[in-house]
């Protein structure tokens, strides 16, 4: 269907075009006057009317069509009948029913008859589909073309479609961050309306399997997800203790110490390192790294989970130190020379110059990138899918086994999704506290680094 | 007075001042010797754990190509052909592996094969049907437990239980090495095919192929958006309330974990817009997305960069706005933005948490043909692969790892190649 279309609609606006010009330049020589624009934007006009409506029949065909295709072959049931049928099983069965006869076998006839209504709707459905695109086309030239007159500006309502487009493209990313809220939100409140906030919030037990059974044993599910908060927070203050020194003293070595030449070379190699996948990272982790502390633990007697905290702590760090010493790096350099100067000029060594004056003055910055690398490390999945827990463990202990949000978020989507289990509903909720606190985390980072580059401009 | 500052205390304390200085240096010596170091243990261990899947082990074996076990005739057309019995070619081939095998030596024997083998026997027949009747010696693949025993990855000197090859096999093994019939050679299934449950057949090219449609549809929605937006807001955005909102949103977008893009992907996308699940036209929708702010962020960059003297020229020979930036802006500030979209690209090509969002981590036996249809992509792949209790699964990790590193570094190139290439100074 995607193909035809895409053919049915290049066909028709390349018609549309071609037709467009030969109009207006016989329409022009007809009259003996000279067109408003050139013939090209007369053209132009004619392919947007043709475009335009084709698109909006094809999106909305392909949204809104199973819905009503399926509203359609379910209205021979009667639900109030049978309670125990299930709409969505049932189109599924229908559909497969539908496809292919290997499915067929041993069905109701009821099944069979729906199928075979499914069908025909849906041969109908395509049929229409494509003529509803070519008539829409057409309408939409022949709306256009009463405009087709010499007098007609047509590059100023070109240029005008062109600018509504640019300020659609720019306007996606606001769709994109209404979309997220949106989605987030719709589906954590269908969340909430099983799970209290305050238990979610501030609850200790996180246990999220609804039994199957009425009264099986170790029934209620719990949604306390502060064993979750915890294990998200003690892999990233790991990370952060293995980022933050040594991504702001590369920063300051590269800025204040190196050579150009060591620079040159530093710099694009730490570039690799911030540009390697975060799922290298994770299998880095897991053969190499999570081995290795368990090793270590052993050596001084504590027992480490396979998958600890400080595993994928120390690897997330690992990831995040080319964040930190990049942004730090820029910081550090948009000091004013004039501040250095003056430092040294009244006798004071380098190092001296850095951690008294430089640091202080560049700290806001600083602050900034470390709290856009905190922002990076909670929000981080790949590596704590593979290296971290699954299971919730309230503890502040680095080698054993925690679990994070992002995880949770995980596990909670792969396999079966079902949207009325408040176990696949969890993962929204879980997004929503993931969003929320990385967009304080970076608006907060973004104001202090963006308040900072003022104050030295 | 003099006391304070005597000559030898000032001594003294310079001295301590510079080694407190060479300190510091050496701190932020050691700190980027650290970065540099984890960076090379990174690849060479990477390198280290992959280079080998791309040889396979396979076994010597002599099979016998006679027409009454696979019930064919010499003149037999090629339709019969495919129809014969070979997999009880190979049946009788394996249990004359070696002299002497009882029927639990064969079943075990059996194990030491990919169950590829009868298509392999086949392959070879159907390019040769001459040799109807003669008996050859045919390089099959191995089974990936003896892959792995041959790479020397799994330990044999720990107890029966805990290894692959109980100790039978493992003197099979040994007499296969002995007579020379276990060879290494190139692994072309790595390249060649899809997912698999076996780790002897599992390759990379089905997901290699999603992550091109993936990418495709990344460029063909995020290049065209990003740069519209970029044109609207560096040349026709009104000072107002809405395009800070836009800034702002630009802003933060690009520090959104991917993760909630694939939430939004799943929420909006699949649940509300009925795009088909596990597809690269979802995972790429997700991904342009994602990568929006950093092409629009390059473009910008790039579109200032073009001196605004080139415009107002061609505003005062009598073009519109629109024709000033389309027909000059834009096509001086192409390559800046290529480069940037090429980055954003890369950065797409290594996302893997979205993916698994909108189903892309299905299990995807054959390579994918098209946009609608369920696909992997490496870096789910990847993922796959690690959680994957198999150990010959790790090292195709590594090597699928290994492509992927380097599909990045030539992107990344190619950015760079263009940059300096075309890339205009003013």
């Amino acid at each position: 269907m995607f193909y035809w279309s895409l053919i049915i609609i290049s066909l028709g606006i390349y018609s549309a075009y071609i037709f467009g010009k030969s109009r207006i330049t016989s329409h022009s020589r007809q009259l003996e006057i000279k067109t408003a624009s050139l013939p090209t934007y007369y053209a132009q006009y004619i392919m947007v009317w043709c475009l335009l409506p084709a698109l909006i029949v094809y999106f909305g065909w392909i949204i809104f069509e199973d819905q009503i295709i399926q509203n359609l072959v379910l209205a021979n049931f009667d639900f109030d009948l049978n309670p125990a049928l299930n709409a969505s099983l049932l189109i599924a069965e229908i559909k497969n029913v539908a496809l292919s006869d290997s499915f067929a076998e041993g069905k109701a006839t009821e099944i069979l008859n729906a199928a075979e209504h499914y069908a025909s709707i849906k041969y109908v459905s395509s049929i229409s589909f494509y003529l509803s695109i070519l008539i829409v086309m057409i309408l939409g030239v022949m709306f256009a073309s009463r405009k087709l007159q010499p007098s007609f500006r047509a590059q100023q309502s070109i240029e005008n479609y062109v600018k509504y487009f640019l300020f659609f493209c720019s306007s996606v990313a606001v769709l994109t961050t209404v979309g997220i809220v949106f989605s987030l939100l719709f589906e954590s409140l269908r969340f909430f309306s099983d799970v209290s906030v305050f238990e979610f919030l501030f609850g200790t037990k996180w246990y999220p399997y609804i039994p199957i059974r009425e009264g099986q044993s170790g029934s209620q599910g719990s949604f306390g997800a502060v064993p979750i908060f915890a294990g998200t927070f003690l892999i990233m203050i790991v990370a952060m203790c293995v980022a933050t020194p040594i991504g702001l003293f590369t920063a300051i070595y590269l800025a204040e110490y190196a050579s150009p030449r060591v620079r040159r070379i530093i710099k694009p190699l730490l570039e690799i390192l911030a540009g390697v996948p975060t799922i290298v990272y994770g299998f880095f982790a897991f053969v190499t790294v999570a081995p290795f502390v368990k090793t270590f633990g052993q050596s001084i007697g504590i027992d480490a989970s396979p998958t600890s905290a400080l595993a994928a702590g120390l690897v997330m760090g690992i990831m995040i130190i080319p964040f930190i010493s990049s942004l730090s790096d820029d910081v550090i350099n948009s000091v004013p020379q004039s501040l250095r100067e003056g430092s040294l000029g009244i006798g004071a060594n380098k190092a001296e110059t850095i951690k008294r004056v430089i640091l202080p003055a560049a700290l806001p910055g600083i602050v900034g990138a470390f709290l856009l690398g905190v922002s990076r490390a909670i929000g981080e999945t790949m590596i704590v899918v593979v290296a971290a827990g699954t299971a919730p463990n309230l503890t502040a202990n680095p080698f054993e086994n925690v679990t994070t949000v992002t995880v949770q978020i995980v596990i909670a989507l792969i396999g079966d999704q079902e949207f009325d289990d408040p176990r696949t509903l969890s993962a929204f909720a879980l997004g929503l506290v993931l969003f929320v606190i990385t967009l304080i985390l970076n608006i907060f980072a973004l104001r202090i680094v963006k308040k900072y580059r003022e104050r030295y401009e | 007075m003099s006391n304070q500052f005597s000559h030898e205390k000032i001594i003294q304390l310079r001295k301590k001042r510079s080694a407190a200085d060479r300190r510091f240096k050496t701190y932020g010596l050691i700190a980027t010797v650290i970065g540099m170091a984890i960076l090379f243990f990174l690849l060479f261990t990477i390198f280290s754990k992959g280079y080998s899947s791309f040889q396979k082990t396979v076994i010597e074996l002599d099979v016998t190509f006679d027409q009454e076990t696979l019930k064919i005739t010499p003149n037999a057309t090629y339709e019969e052909q495919v129809e014969a019995k070979f997999f009880k070619v190979k049946k009788k081939a394996i249990a004359n592996a070696l002299p002497d095998l009882s029927k639990k030596d064969i079943k075990l024997m059996k194990k030491m094969f990919s169950i590829n083998v009868d298509k392999e026997i086949k392959e070879y027949f159907l390019q040769n049907p001459n040799i109807l009747n003669t008996t050859q010696k045919l390089l099959v693949t191995a089974h990936s437990d003896v892959d792995q025993m041959l790479k020397g990855n799994a330990k044999r000197n720990i107890e029966e239980k805990k290894r692959k090859l109980n100790d039978r096999q493992l003197e099979f093994f040994d007499e296969f090495v002995f007579t020379g019939r276990l060879k290494s050679k190139f692994n072309n299934f790595f390249f060649t095919n899809a997912d698999s449950r076996h780790p002897e057949l599992a390759g990379i090219a089905g997901s290699f192929v999603g992550s091109l449609f993936t990418l495709i549809t990344v460029f063909l929605l995020a290049f065209p958006i990003g740069i519209g937006a970029s044109i609207y807001l560096e040349e026709f955005a009104p000072k107002n309330k809405f395009t800070e909102l836009i800034e702002v949103n630009i802003a933060n977008l690009a520090a959104v974990p991917s993760i909630v893009f694939g939430l939004l992907g799943l929420g909006i996308l699949l649940n509300v817009f009925g795009f088909p699940r596990s597809t690269p036209l979802v995972g790429g929708t997700v991904l342009a997305l994602m990568t929006l702010p950093t092409i629009i962020i390059a473009c910008r960059a790039s579109l200032k960069a073009v001196p605004p003297s080139i415009k107002e020229g061609a505003l005062a020979m009598g073009a519109s706005k629109m024709q000033a930036v389309f027909h000059h802006q834009v096509p001086l500030a192409l390559p800046g933005t290529l480069t940037g979209t090429i980055i954003g690209l890369a950065q797409a090509l290594g996302e893997t948490a979205p993916l698994i969002m909108i189903g892309m981590i299905a299990f995807i036996p054959n390579i994918p043909t098209g946009f609608t249809e369920p696909s992997a992509a490496l870096p789910v792949q990847i993922y796959l692969w690690v959680e994957s209790a198999e150990r010959g699964f790790q090292e195709k990790t590594a090597a699928a790892i290994m492509m992927i590193l380097i599909f990045l570094f030539l992107m990344n190139a190619i950015a760079v190649f263009l940059r300096s290439r075309f890339e205009r100074k003013w």
